[in-house]
């Protein structure tokens, strides 16, 4: 073998060489382009969850508050059913009313049996201090949050219904058909169980529930909401000053939502 | 036609059967329950009914290999490994049919992995993967001979875990604080004796059916004890069904429902008398403890009468119990658009009663395969002096 040959395959090996490195380069650039293809919208897509969520919701729920809705029924009119269409339009709900239909918030007219004495009001997740719908949930999917809203984790829940068999109120639907338009704030999906969230995205920008707006604005003001921890809320001074119940009270669920006049 | 050929006709029937489950689950996932009978108001439905039989009757099956490896009857010995093979395909089915009817059966996987630790729910993942573990080993221990020494050790822990496990179905219905129809501490010893009767119901039409297919007789000492028990069971069933009822009827808030089950309600009352009362119980009582009757069509008959009312009652006791509506206001009349105050009306639809026999379906194959694969056949030994 003479220098020149040895010199030519030196040549041919360290281009050879050049060429692998060339093309791990251009496998590495191009792996992590495609792995950038992957992720990026992932990460666009958290981008956008933070730049949704309002200030604040980082530190999670204020374990000291306890957000809580009295209901005047002396105030509440028979037939109006302004805060059903306000949740309905809030929350991307249809407006059907068939048995497979989600209601999250429904006017209820009661008569007393033995008096004739009659009401209307509406009955909606009652956001209980010990909710049943919790205890019995499998996976954990329904939880309560430190302030004390009762919410459903649409990731994590399995459709199994048992937390509607568990429920006093008959507060939680099931999505029995697949879903198209929803809104932003309100993720829903076929297949899982769901209920009012007290407008958790409202109340976390510092804002109310949709219906107790819309029944201010039927100028009924039958609904009130608040902190009930908080003794200077309006809602704190009103269930201190005037008798009110809660549903279903021999059940010691401690629900959020009170009603006055029943 | 030779047995083999019978074999896989059985195999294919079962098949078919199970398929058209597997169809139904797949059309429900694909257009939502909007396609079943099951609403916001009645949640649970006829797949539930068969799950619950299924798993119920699971639990119920293993009592015959308990009484032969636990307490070592003669009579009892031989039908062990039939009982274990059992219990493992009904659960199997039941599990199947709970699985596919969940909102969301592709999450499956999340019910393994996210446990809220006071849910019964959640026990129920445990009790049940432990049950299949359990009764393999202890099936491991009836088969393998080195390991027979054991069979008696892991019998016990069976028996304990079974009982827990019915406890636990019972439970799933008795911790409902809101609903009249259950919310009752007396639904798990309820479920217990349910089981045991329904549980040798399904045994005894197996061993019925395995009996002719090979040629065989059962003798008529051991044919005269297992019907008398199921008798005894059915009796105690039917026994906890009453005090159930009583114990409502004397609460004067529980009177309206009872009202409904009882007298009112339509076909719940209906399945409830002539269904369960009547023909799933008081006549297969008839059938296996009368003198002159308990001949082996009488008890085959009697069992099936038994699995029948089995049907009923549970669709009267999970259906009829939510169709019921909830009282949030005692002593109101109520009304409103999502059915307060009204009693629902549940229309059972093909797709969940094909889910439903999808079930039964799986269970009847893993049922077949087992015995033709493996020895699973009871055979008594004449020299056993077995006590009449």
């Amino acid at each position: 073998m003479n220098t020149g040959d040895t010199e030519a395959r030196n040549d041919d090996a360290s281009g050879a060489r050049e060429a692998l490195a060339g093309r791990r380069a251009f496998l590495g650039i191009a792996a992590a382009g495609a792995g950038g293809a992957l992720l990026a919208p992932g990460i666009h897509l958290i981008e956008v969850a933070q730049a949704a969520a309002p200030a604040g919701a980082a530190q999670g729920a204020n374990p000291k508050v306890r957000w809580g809705l009295l209901i005047d029924t002396t105030k509440c009119a028979s037939g109006c059913n302004e805060c059903v269409t306000a949740c309905q339009t809030e929350n991307g709900l249809g407006t059907g009313t068939s048995p497979t239909d989600p209601q999250w918030i429904r006017k209820v007219e009661i008569k007393e049996i033995k008096t004739g004495r009659t009401a209307s009001l509406p009955v909606m997740c009652q956001h209980c201090a010990e909710p049943p719908c919790v205890d019995v949930c499998p996976t954990g999917a329904s939880f309560k949050r430190a302030d004390g809203i009762v919410l459903v984790d649409r990731h994590i829940c399995i459709g199994c219904r048992y937390c509607m068999m568990a429920c006093p109120y008959k507060a939680r639907s099931f999505v029995h058909e697949p879903l198209a338009d929803q809104k932003p704030d309100v993720p829903r999906g076929k297949g899982c169980v769901e209920s009012c969230t007290l407008c958790v995205h409202r109340v976390d920008r510092g804002g109310q529930p949709a219906c107790v707006e819309a029944c201010a604005k039927a100028g009924h003001h039958a609904m009130l909401f608040g902190d009930l921890n908080d003794p200077a809320s309006e809602i704190a001074q009103r269930v201190r000053q005037v008798a009110t119940t809660q549903l279903r009270a021999d059940l010691a669920v401690d629900p959020g939502v009170r009603y006055a006049g029943l | 036609m030779n047995r083999t050929h019978l074999y896989y006709l059985l195999l294919a029937l079962g098949g078919a059967v199970t398929l058209a489950g597997l169809g139904a689950a797949h059309v429900m996932d694909e257009h939502g329950h909007a396609i079943t009978g099951m609403t916001n108001q009645v949640v649970w439905g006829l797949p539930h009914v068969f799950a619950i039989f299924l798993i119920v009757a699971a639990s119920g099956v293993l009592n015959v290999a308990s009484v032969g490896s636990v307490f070592g009857d003669p009579v009892y010995k031989p039908r062990s490994r039939l009982s274990g093979l059992l219990c493992l395909a009904l659960l199997a089915g039941g599990l199947m049919v709970l699985m596919l009817d969940l909102g969301r059966p592709d999450r499956v996987i999340v019910a393994a992995t996210h446990y809220n630790f006071k849910s019964v729910f959640a026990w129920n993942v445990f009790l049940y993967s432990g049950m299949f573990a359990i009764v393999a080993l202890y099936l491991w221990t009836m088969f393998e001979r080195r390991h027979a020494v054991h069979t008696k050790a892991v019998g016990v822990a069976a028996l304990v875990w079974r009982f827990v496990l019915t406890t636990g179905t019972g439970s799933i219905f008795g911790f409902l604080v809101a609903r009249q129809a259950y919310q009752s501490a007396l639904l798990a010893p309820l479920f217990i004796v349910l089981s045991f009767a329904w549980g040798l119901a399904v045994f005894l039409v197996a061993q019925s059916v395995m009996y002719a297919w090979n040629g065989h007789v059962l003798p008529e000492t051991v044919r005269r004890r297992l019907a008398r028990l199921l008798g005894v069971f059915v009796g105690g069933g039917l026994y906890l069904v009453a005090v159930y009822h009583l114990t409502n009827l004397y609460f004067a808030r529980q009177g309206a429902f009872e009202a409904f089950i009882l007298r009112d309600g339509g076909v719940y009352p209906w399945l409830f008398w002539a269904g369960y009362v009547v023909a799933g119980a008081l006549l297969p009582m008839l059938l296996v403890l009368h003198p002159r009757l308990g001949r082996p069509r009488c008890v085959m008959a009697a069992s099936l009468l038994v699995i029948a009312g089995a049907f009923a009652l549970l669709y009267v006791f999970i259906i009829g119990g939510q169709a019921y509506p909830l009282d949030i206001f005692p002593g109101y009349a109520v009304t409103s658009s999502f059915a307060d105050g009204a009693i629902e009306t549940y229309r059972p639809s093909w797709p969940e009663l094909l889910l439903g026999l999808g079930g039964v379906g799986a269970a009847f194959v893993l049922t077949t395969i087992g015995v033709h694969v493996l020895d699973f056949l009871p055979r008594d030994d004449e020299s056993v002096g077995v006590k009449a």
